[in-house]
């Protein structure tokens, strides 16, 4: 069996690796370079628990092999915080509780920082459209969803009524 | 899930890519975004000796129009055809099938060239090159194919692709006056393959009439295909609500569904003719607004 090598940067730093050409992106990730914040879930691509940033873009890392990956930027949950500070993103799901078991988490930060790279202040629509990769299990969206308004600056740390719930109030009202 | 063992080769430009599948024919399997060829090598349904990576391939993207085509690259990504300010404006069929595939992460990286050359009998392109009536272009080290959609999608994941070819382009007929088209897909939930989907182009005359009409359904048979009979059943017609419902009429007579876990087979027929409606309804408001 040959190896191929791959030298790619991640979080910053250039790292190098031979592997098998079969190897998935995010087993060389986790197994190789122990970062194992990215997490597996499906392992087919639908759960998005294993999103990563790749030249940029958003990406599945099960979906993905890590000879693909040679040469590019990748960029994973470990690469967020500034030392003790959370990113944004990462206060945002803390301050608006956007994780339960915390599975999914990783995954959908790094598809909430993609999106808000592509749009600042996307709407609530934009916002479930743009996270429809990425599921969660324990059903906490509302709270995803609060936590990237956060984050995009349209909703404070400390406000939160559940904007959904604002609205079937309204329609039960006027009814 | 691991794949079986294979080598992998990146070739810097599309000669060295041809000359690798002339060599190694029939052992190699070409690589786009993977979207499609990764989760099948996961299960072991395919099993290649080489894979051919075609991310350093440069010239395979560009989206342009000419005198009398939409030209797009094989290696157009989903997303950038979503957001191609010529598809955006003027091909509104090929902004919603592209919209609606997969999740960002999948049109991020999914190509058109990928999709259509796996051929899944439910992805969302083929029904649209169809009812488009799009043509393929293939191109081997020795000679260069342009083969109608209509002839190119053969069975469950069989192409009229050769394994010493490369899928380079597909080619639209260009934009004209009084033509529309829309894309409707139902689906459990959104990003899910469709259980019915269902591309429409109509072409209105001067008196308002349907001129032409292109009809590609997907899900709902071993591969996707042109629905004939509904496109016959709307030549020559004023369109009407009685004429949209004999043409998905047709399209489910035509249909060919499995039983699955999206439904048995007589509610996918129903949906088809029912998703028909709606596709022409749109596509032919769109014609009109295009007049």
């Amino acid at each position: 069996m040959t190896t191929q090598h791959v030298r790619l940067t991640v979080n910053g730093e250039v790292r190098e690796a031979d592997v098998e050409p079969r190897l998935l992106l995010v087993h060389l990730l986790r197994d190789v370079f122990l970062l194992t914040g990215t997490h597996i879930g499906c392992d087919t691509s639908n759960c998005g628990a294993c999103t990563i940033h790749v030249n940029g873009q958003s990406a599945k890392s099960c979906t993905m092999l890590a000879v693909q990956a040679d040469g590019a930027e990748i960029r994973t949950i470990e690469g967020m915080a500034d030392g003790a500070t959370l990113h944004a993103l990462q206060q945002a799901f803390w301050d608006q509780h956007g994780l339960q078991c915390g599975f999914c988490t990783p995954g959908m930060i790094m598809q909430a920082a993609w999106l808000l790279d592509q749009n600042e202040k996307p709407s609530e629509a934009e916002i479930r459209m743009g996270i429809s990769g990425n599921l969660c299990r324990c059903t906490g969206y509302v709270n995803i969803v609060k936590a990237i308004q956060q984050a995009s600056g349209q909703l404070g740390s400390g406000e939160s009524a559940p904007i959904e719930a604002a609205e079937t109030v309204e329609a039960t009202a006027a009814s | 899930m691991i794949p079986a063992q294979f080598d992998y080769v990146r070739p810097a430009n599309l000669d060295e890519t041809l000359k690798i599948l002339a060599d190694r024919e029939g052992e190699a399997k070409l690589l786009s975004g993977g979207y499609s060829l990764l989760p099948l090598l996961k299960l072991r349904l395919a099993q290649p000796d080489l894979l051919v990576d075609l991310q350093d391939v440069s010239g395979l993207d560009a989206i342009v129009e000419t005198d009398d085509e939409l030209r797009i690259g094989a290696r157009a990504t989903h997303r950038q055809i979503h957001e191609n300010p010529i598809i955006v404006d003027h091909y509104p069929l090929f902004h919603d099938a592209a919209g609606g595939i997969g999740d960002p992460q999948v049109r991020n990286w999914g190509t058109i060239g990928g999709s259509v050359a796996h051929a899944d009998p439910s992805s969302d392109w083929p029904a649209v090159l169809l009812a488009a009536r799009a043509s393929l272009v293939c191109r081997s080290a020795a000679a260069e194919r342009v083969i109608a959609a209509r002839e190119f999608f053969l069975d469950t994941f069989t192409t009229a692709i050769e394994p010493t070819e490369v899928l380079v382009e597909i080619r639209v007929p260009r934009r004209v006056r009084g033509v529309g088209g829309a894309y409707q897909k139902l689906e459990r939930r959104v990003g899910d393959f469709a259980t019915v989907g269902i591309a429409a182009v109509v072409k209105l005359a001067g008196d308002g009439r349907i001129e032409r009409a292109g009809i590609g359904l997907t899900a709902v048979a071993e591969t996707p295909f042109a629905a004939t009979d509904a496109e016959a059943a709307l030549e020559g017609e004023a369109p009407s609500e009685d004429v949209y419902r004999a043409a998905g009429d047709a399209a489910g007579a035509q249909s060919r569904p499995a039983d699955d876990s999206h439904g048995p087979a007589d509610y996918k027929r129903a949906m088809v003719s029912e998703m028909t409606v709606r596709a022409l309804r749109v596509a032919v408001d769109r014609a009109r607004a295009n007049a």
